[in-house]
Formats: C-alpha cells, sequence, structure tokens
C-alpha cells in the first residue's frame, strides 16, 4: 500500500522515544477521559471520547477541521464552559480525580492544566516579566521578589526565550516577534507549574524555524508535564509527539469522534483505521 | 473548453498609452482656492456679508476645479473631485457654528476675563468689578460630587453588562440605561429636586442637589463608553487569564480593566465636559448666591452655566457690566471643556493599549 509507506517515510528517522511510565510513580495514565460527549446547547460536537493519556510524553490530536480537537482539548481543563450554552457528560480524570465532579473548582483545575492558544495573546499591558509573572501574581500569591525572579528566570529559560529576552525584561511583551510572543506565552503558561500543558495550534502562526524552536522545545517540556497539542502538521505530528489520536467527523456529518489512538510510531506507520491511514498520508483533509 | 477572449475595454478619460491620463497641475487645488480667498477678502472688504462671500467663493471655486477637471482629467476623475469638494465642503459648513461661537464667545468674554474675575465673588458688588470666583468654585465642586457618583455606578453596571450579564436582566438594564441617555436635563433637575423635597420640605436648595441631577446624566455615558471599551478588551486575555487559573474577578480587575483603562477614562472626561455646562437641572436644584459657599450639604451654591443665565437675564443698571460677566463666565466654561477633552486625547495617547 502506497500511502502506508509514505507514512512510514514521514515517520522514519523519528527517535519515537517510548515514555517511561516510572518518571511518574509507575503511573501510566495521567488523564483520563471517558465517554466524554461536548454539547454547544443543541450541537453535539464531539461523541463518546475515550482515551487515557500518558504522563511526560506528547500526545498530539490531528484530523480534518471542525472535527471537534479545540472543544475537546477545551474539555480537558474545563475552558471550555467559559462559552455559553456549552457542556459536558461523561468522565474527565486527572490522577485519578473527576474535574467536573461537582465539588471541584474549575479554577484550580486551570491551575493544573495549563493552556497555550493558537494565535499568541500576551497581556498588552504588562511588560515580558509581568507577562510570566502574571499567572503567580495575578493569583494574589505573596512570594518575595528575589522567588519571582526566579521563577521568571526558569520559566523563560524553559520556554527557551531567556537568552533573547534577558536585556528588556521591563519591555512590552507584545513587542516580541510573533514566534517569540508564542514562546512568551509558554513560559506564562509553565510559570504556574501545571501538570499537564494543553496546546491548540501553538505554531500555526508562526515561521518554520520559530516552529523547529517549539518542537524542540516539546522535547524538552515533555520531561517535566504531560503535553496534548493540537496540530494540522501532519509532520510536526510524527516529528514531535509520542501518541496521536486521529478524530473525524462520520459520513453524516457531527459530531466529531476518536477514530484511532495509538502511538505516534503507529498512526503513521501501520495505522489500523483506513480513514486514519487516508488522512496521514494526506488523501484527505 | 476555452471561451474566447473579451476585447480589452478603452478606459475613458485615457489618452494616448494606456496607463497616462490628463492631470491637472499639481498645485491647482490650492492655487484656485488661494484665489478664491483672496476673492472673498475683497468682497468682504467691499462690503459684502462675511459668511456670504466665504461662501459663495468656495462654491465658484468648486464649480470651476470640477469644469476644469472634466475637460483635462476627464469625467470619472471629474466626479471623483466633485464628491471630495462636497465631502469636505459640508465638514467646514459644520465647523462654521463652531468657529463663530468660540469667536463670539472670547470676543465678548475676553474683556471680564481677568484676575479680578477668578478671584473675587459677587458679594456686596454692585456695578462694575466682582467676579465669577464663587460660581468656578461651585461649578468644580458639584461636577467633583456627580462624578464621584457616576463613576463607580456607570462602571460597574458596565462591567455587570460586559462581564456578567445575560438573558432579561441583561436586556433590561441596556434598555433603561439607553432610555436614561434621553432624559431632558430639566426632567433630571426636578426628579432631584422632587427626591429632596420629600425629605427635606419644598425650597430646599444644595449643592449636592445638583450633583444628583448631573450625575442622572452622567451615569448612562459613562456606561455606554465604558462598555464599548470593554468589549473591544480581546476575549483572548479573558481565556489566557483563565486558562492560568485566575479568577473571573481578579481577571477583571487586573487583566481587563488595565487594558480598558485609557479609553474609559477618556469616556469619563467626555462624560465630565458633557454635563459641566448643564443650566437647567442645576437653576432648579442649587440656585444662585452672591457669595461663596464650599459646603454641597448647605443651602445654594452658585455655579457658572446659571452664573451666565443669571447675569444676562435680569442685568442691574448700567447693563454692560453684567452681559460681560456673563460672556466672561461661558468663556470660562468653555475653556475648561475644551481643557478637558484635551486631557482625555492626551491620555488615551500616552497610555492608550494598543489593541490588535
Ligand atoms: N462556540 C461554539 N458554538 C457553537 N458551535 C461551535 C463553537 N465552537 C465550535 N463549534 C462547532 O463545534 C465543532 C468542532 O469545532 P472545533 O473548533 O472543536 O473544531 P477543530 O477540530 O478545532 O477545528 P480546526 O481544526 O478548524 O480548529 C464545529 O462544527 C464547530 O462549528
Ligand atoms: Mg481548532
Amino acid at each position: 500500500m502506497p500511502e502506508t509507506e509514505l507514512g512510514q517515510q514521514i515517520a522514519t528517522g523519528t527517535a519515537v522515544a517510548t515514555p517511561d511510565p516510572s518518571s511518574r510513580g509507575g503511573r501510566t495514565t495521567h488523564l483520563r477521559v471517558k465517554g466524554l460527549n461536548v454539547h454547544y446547547g443543541d450541537f453535539h460536537a464531539v461523541a463518546d471520547i475515550n482515551m487515557d493519556i500518558a504522563p511526560n510524553a506528547v500526545t498530539a490530536l490531528i484530523g480534518s477541521s471542525g472535527c471537534g480537537k479545540s472543544t475537546f482539548l477545551r474539555s480537558l481543563n474545563r475552558m471550555h464552559e467559559l462559552i455559553p450554552g456549552a457542556r459536558t457528560e461523561g468522565l474527565v480524570e486527572l490522577d485519578g480525580q473527576d474535574i467536573y465532579a461537582p465539588d471541584v473548582d474549575p479554577v484550580l483545575v486551570r491551575r493544573k492544566i495549563g493552556m497555550v492558544f493558537q494565535s499568541p495573546n500576551p497581556f498588552p499591558t504588562m511588560s515580558i516579566y509581568d507577562n510570566v509573572a502574571a499567572g503567580i501574581k495575578l493569583n494574589g500569591s505573596r512570594i518575595s521578589r528575589s522567588e519571582l525572579d526566579g521563577v521568571v528566570e526558569w520559566a523563560l529559560k524553559g520556554a527557551s526565550l531567556w537568552d533573547e529576552v534577558k536585556d528588556r525584561l521591563k519591555g512590552p511583551g507584545a513587542g516580541l516577534s510573533g514566534g517569540q510572543q508564542q514562546r512568551l506565552c509558554i513560559a506564562r503558561a509553565i510559570a504556574v507549574q501545571p501538570e499537564v500543558i494543553l496546546m491548540d495550534e501553538p505554531a500555526s502562526a508562526l515561521d518554520p524555524i520559530a516552529t523547529q524552536a517549539i518542537e524542540d522545545l516539546l522535547l524538552e517540556l515533555k520531561k517535566d508535564y504531560t503535553i496534548v497539542i493540537v496540530t494540522h502538521n501532519m509532520q510536526q505530528a510524527a516529528r514531535a509527539s509520542d501518541y496521536t489520536a486521529f478524530f473525524n467527523v462520520g459520513p453524516d456529518g457531527p459530531p466529531g469522534r476518536l477514530i484511532e489512538f495509538d502511538t505516534t510510531q503507529k498512526i503513521f506507520g501501520a495505522p489500523s483505521n483506513e480513514q486514519t491511514a487516508a488522512y496521514v498520508t494526506g488523501r484527505f483533509g | 473548453m476555452s471561451t474566447a477572449q473579451p476585447p480589452v475595454p478603452v478606459l475613458p478619460g485615457t489618452t494616448g498609452s494606456e496607463l497616462t491620463a490628463g492631470k491637472l497641475p499639481q498645485r491647482a487645488v490650492p492655487a484656485v482656492y488661494g484665489v478664491a480667498a483672496l476673492a472673498a477678502v475683497g468682497l468682504a472688504l467691499a462690503g459684502m456679508n462675511r459668511a456670504l462671500a466665504i461662501v459663495l467663493a468656495a462654491a465658484v471655486a468648486g464649480v470651476f476645479l470640477v469644469g476644469w477637471a472634466w475637460l483635462v482629467e476627464g469625467r470619472r476623475r471629474a466626479i471623483d473631485r466633485l464628491v471630495t469638494i462636497s465631502v469636505t465642503s459640508a465638514f467646514f459648513a459644520a465647523l462654521a457654528p463652531l468657529v463663530s461661537l468660540v469667536e463670539t464667545v472670547a470676543v465678548k468674554g475676553s474683556a471680564r476675563f481677568d484676575a479680578e474675575f477668578f478671584t473675587s465673588s459677587m458679594r456686596n458688588v454692585v456695578g462694575e468689578g466682582g467676579g465669577a470666583y464663587h460660581a468656578i468654585l461651585g461649578t468644580l465642586i458639584i461636577t467633583g460630587l456627580a462624578t464621584l457618583m457616576s463613576v463607580p455606578i456607570g462602571v460597574l453596571t458596565a462591567i455587570y453588562l460586559v462581564e456578567y450579564g445575560r438573558g432579561r436582566l441583561k436586556t433590561a438594564i441596556t434598555f433603561f440605561v439607553d432610555l436614561m441617555t434621553g432624559i431632558p436635563s430639566i426632567v433630571a433637575g426636578l426628579f432631584a429636586f422632587a427626591v429632596f423635597a420629600i425629605f427635606f420640605g419644598p425650597g430646599i436648595r444644595m449643592g449636592i442637589m445638583g450633583a444628583v441631577a448631573l450625575s442622572i446624566l452622567m451615569i448612562p455615558i459613562v456606561v455606554r463608553s465604558t462598555e464599548e471599551m470593554l468589549k473591544i478588551v480581546p476575549n483572548s486575555l479573558r481565556e489566557a487569564s483563565y486558562a492560568l487559573g485566575v479568577s473571573k474577578w481578579r481577571t477583571i480587575v487586573k487583566v481587563v480593566l488595565p487594558t480598558a483603562l485609557a479609553g474609559m477614562i477618556t469616556g469619563i472626561v467626555v462624560a465630565i465636559a458633557r454635563v459641566i455646562g448643564e443650566t437647567a437641572p442645576l437653576l432648579v436644584t442649587v440656585g444662585a448666591i452672591t457669595s461663596v459657599n464650599g459646603d454641597p450639604f448647605n443651602g445654594r451654591m452658585s455655579n457658572l452655566p446659571v452664573f451666565s443665565y443669571d447675569s444676562y437675564r435680569s442685568p442691574g443698571v448700567p447693563p454692560e457690566p453684567y452681559l460681560q460677566r456673563a460672556w466672561a463666565a461661558a468663556l470660562a466654561l468653555i475653556i475648561i471643556v475644551l481643557a478637558l477633552n484635551l486631557v482625555a486625547r492626551l491620555v488615551y495617547r500616552r497610555y492608550g493599549t494598543h489593541l490588535r
């Protein structure tokens, strides 16, 4: 099958590291999704998702436009309930704790599960420093100036931005290039030290070099975080992720469903589903 | 399947080569209007009404330019010029009353626009001399109090409408704010008067009553402008904040409001400028006195609009000093409003957040 060969070519040369479960106390699941359905009012956007997301790994979500990747991603940290009329059914567990349980505070969920958006959105009134410190300062925690300095430096280094901005930390965050702004947003997200980072097409507005920088960053970040990333870039999914989930809408339209979920090697090398094979080899989508 | 290519249309007004066209000389427009301006000055000196001379000269210059352009540049560009000239003329026509007003007030007001005017009150003054110190003080106190009442109410209402409001309550509030925008100022004044009359008996006059009347006029303006500013804060900033695990009210206070702040201040200053010249509501609520009263909770209080109105309505004998003081008060009011507008612009320039 020529398609599969092409898929294998894409995957070849990529050292897809098998994540080491021992790094999270031997657990193999960090986020568990069971029977998740998401609705916008009467519109059923995503149906029956079951997925175990591994710790310290990059999980890529792929699929054609409108199949519900962003919707699914946003339901993982309850961001999506900010949209009027949006609601979910089913289970999302973080380390065994249902994040939709009635006594769970969504604000606290988002402190553990951070998010990076498609277009960079630094706070325009804040300096680079304050942008990174925003999550800590806005939450009102009283840590000393020197401690905060340390966190900001650590986060900017983690987002590989430190060397570019260390001399202008007081400058405006909106004064950076698009790629730098996106890394600033990543630094902002990791500064609050979440456990999981969700990224919705973080590199779609960036040039190949900035994209490369973000991908390199993913390999660094997964040592400490669990990462779920939506991407339309097949090469990016193949290069940078450990697991890949393919979403698609059925023949009669929405809701979108999870078609296949496996290691990236498997999805791009030997997908077991015909639709997945067609998608990863570029036959549609 | 191939379709035959249509012939290249010949554009009207093109000459020779397809890309060049006739064109008026570079300085044609300023030259024509320069000549027209000279002609207008000439006509005015010859005894014609000033406004008529300007209108006539401008009209002739416009017709001439369009006709000339039609001959040299062709129909399309002539129409282009006609529209440009019409739009620009309309703008100047709209500007004319403003210019005329400022000129009149400046000329008539300057006679008594002196140090004494700003340092003395009208206590024991009959005829010449005296000033509007008491009125200026009263205007600042009343408007200041009105601002202190309107800004918190207006801003909080706007925050509710943009950040929290849903469904019926939001629709109802929006509707009533719209309704308030249309309240005639005298009605606001009578309302404040009636409310205070319930508690203090009829005939009560206090500075605070005027402030209440003005704030009824100010609140809808503040709500509207603040609402607009909050709406243009991109949702992505709110989401970014929520995604950091920041609560809703902290997001509003620390992210949304700072981003909208400059625009909000501009809106508030414009609202102040809008009510500071209100006469009718102050006439019925705070009245007028000749001496300084700095206590808004005790008795009548003078203020610039009412001072100007009173001096003009019932001048003494001879009337000139009274009329001059009325104009000087009007000039002071205009200068305060202009200064407020200037401040608003500067704040926006200096601190405005440039949202993508
Ligand atoms: N706020 C909303 N209200 C109603 N329907 C929505 C809303 N947001 C998304 N949808 C619908 O939900 C479905 C899934 O949308 P979603 O944004 O999750 O797709 P996606 O996979 O992220 O697409 P893309 O790749 O283009 O970003 C679409 O049919 C979309 O029209
Ligand atoms: Mg999307």
